[in-house]
């Protein structure tokens, strides 16, 4: 699809979209290297910047053998979340006896305290994957049947009106204007689900496992290495951009550019 | 696929023909508030009707009972031998909101009615291209609906409608929402469409200029529960221009109408 926004005006504004979070970053980075040195801060609460980084380039190899097992854990989550979650999120939209009867379960099962349950799965499924995977699925689900049901029920009535005058039948509807008009909201909500289902993941860890970032930054943290924890929480952290990152690369690419919010928009909404 | 100028017209045989309609909304009670009618309404094919009514007498109800978008308390509608049960859909609507879809563009809107009904849009290429040119439109083809103004938008919406050469056209205050100088170019664009292509057309509005100038009919609907409370043969020749308004003619129409809209207390004079 041709942009427009390819002059040089665009290319500036593009070059700015990305240096302003660096900048900020490094400044944040700068900021909390100068305190730690300049205040004399035990580096047994917080580190210097500088020997988290050298400690995550030192354990580069065990942290990716323990990050391996939370991606996997992460992307199954989201997966089961969305495998499941769109599908109850269009039900209850078209079925309102679905609605009425599922609702409030779907709503009940989001006030259950997950860190409290997560035991109670290692019980159901051993200490293994799955354990971490529910926990993953059940914390992100919730969002994405939300933005599901609200992004297909966002539809003007007038245009299903128009459409039926056109001789729609309901699966053209559902296609050509319901799936499109829901597209934002859904993606919306994969957004939240995504950086939910990470933090399912490393809750699973931490109730129950022998790998994994979560089991490693407790057991750094048993050990009183805070460089340690804190070089899982960095590794954790890039993990969680990257894959929210990801989910907006494919919004881009599934999302028609002339539907898609403008992010002074999405400000306004956030 | 044959230019627009070739193809003949469709309109036989699309007599709308309105049976004691009426429309009531059960509030719990077992007594419902009626909203609507009685109506007995004959449209003849290829006649241009414009229905004025005050605001909440029904007049919009009304057309989507036509359509069959919306199921009457009592009584029927047929279209040409067939009644209408359930959408009808060999006609083209333009409602109020132009009900663009905002990711295709304007060429795409337009397809849009032959896309839905499972016909190939590419053989509808050159009569969406005719239709487009023929409201003034020519070279928006590939632009998006947000880069056009209302009265752009709308004029896309009426292709939109025609693209099938449906013989029914049915309006539902197009163009409401359009300032007072676009609303008077849309209107005379639509005026010289139907002229040419004799539609049989149900058009409401609360413009009593635009009923007149339009109409080859103009009925005038009492408030809730809406009745058709006048009718008006509206004997300028055609086609018209804005200019018909200076007219005697069009003066005496104008009169009959607000006439009847103090009388049934929907206008009422002031500091005379």
């Amino acid at each position: 699809m041709a942009d427009d926004r390819g002059t040089t005006a665009g290319a500036r504004s593009r070059a700015g979209k990305i240096l302003a979070p660096l900048a900020a970053l490094a400044a944040f980075f700068a900021l909390w290297q100068a305190a730690t040195a300049l205040l004399h801060v035990n580096p047994a609460i917080l580190p210097a910047p500088t020997s988290i980084f050298a400690n995550i380039v030192h354990q580069r190899a065990l942290l990716a053998q323990y990050m391996e097992p939370t991606l996997v854990e992460i992307l199954l989550g989201f997966g089961l979340a969305i495998a499941i979650g769109v599908p109850i999120g269009t039900l209850i939209v078209f079925s309102p006896a679905a609605h009425r009867a599922f609702y409030p379960l779907i709503v009940a099962s989001q006030m259950v305290p997950k860190v409290a349950i997560a035991p109670l799965f290692v019980v159901w499924v051993g200490v293994g994957l799955p354990s971490k995977v529910l926990v993953a699925f059940l914390i992100s689900f919730f969002p994405i049947v939300v933005s599901t049901g609200q992004g297909l029920a966002a539809v003007d009535p007038d245009m299903i009106k128009l459409f039926k005058s056109m001789g729609a039948s309901p699966m053209r509807t559902f296609v050509k204007l319901r799936l499109p008009v829901a597209l934002p909201s859904v993606f919306s909500g994969l957004k939240v689900a995504m950086s939910l289902a990470v933090v399912g993941a490393i809750v699973g860890e931490f109730v129950a496992a022998n790998t994994g970032l979560g089991y490693y930054l407790l057991f750094a943290n048993g050990q009183l290495d805070t460089v340690g924890v804190y070089s899982a929480l960095f590794v954790l952290t890039l993990l969680g951009v990257v894959l929210y990152f990801a989910v907006e690369v494919v919004e881009r690419a599934v999302v028609p550019a002339s539907f898609r919010k403008s992010e002074e928009e999405l400000s306004v909404t956030l | 696929m044959p230019t627009l100028a070739e193809r003949p017209t469709t309109v036989q045989g699309s007599r709308i023909d309105v049976r004691g309609v009426t429309k009531e909304y059960s509030s719990g009670g077992a007594t419902g508030s009626r909203v609507l009618g009685p109506i007995d309404l004959r449209v003849e094919a290829g006649e241009f009707v414009t229905i004025v009514g005050p605001s909440g007498c029904g007049k919009s109800t009304l057309l989507s009972i036509v359509a069959g978008l919306t199921k009457a308390s009592a009584g029927e509608v047929a279209i040409g031998d067939a009644r209408v049960a359930g959408p009808y859909t060999d006609l083209g609507i333009v409602f109020q909101k132009d009900l663009l879809l905002d990711w295709r563009t304007v060429l795409d809107n337009v397809l849009l009615q032959a896309e839905v009904r499972g016909l190939d849009p590419r053989a509808y290429r050159s009569v969406a291209n005719e239709l487009l040119a023929l409201v003034g439109l020519d070279g928006f083809q590939d632009h998006y609906p947000r880069e056009l103004s209302g009265g752009m938008r709308q004029r896309v919406a009426i292709c939109r409608a025609l693209l099938l050469d449906p013989p029914v056209v049915l309006m539902d205050e197009p163009f409401a929402a359009l300032d007072a100088l676009t609303r008077e170019q849309v209107a005379m664009d639509f005026a010289d469409i139907w002229l040419k292509k004799q539609k049989t057309v149900i058009f409401i509005t609360h413009a009593i200029a635009e009923a007149i100038i339009l109409a080859d009919r103009v009925l005038v609907m009492t408030p809730r529960p809406g009745k058709i409370d006048l009718e008006l043969r509206v004997e300028i020749p055609h086609p018209r221009s804005m200019l018909v308004r200076e007219t005697p003619e069009f003066a005496h129409y104008a009169t009959e109408i607000r006439k009847r809209f103090e009388a049934n207390g929907v206008l009422h004079q002031h500091g005379r």
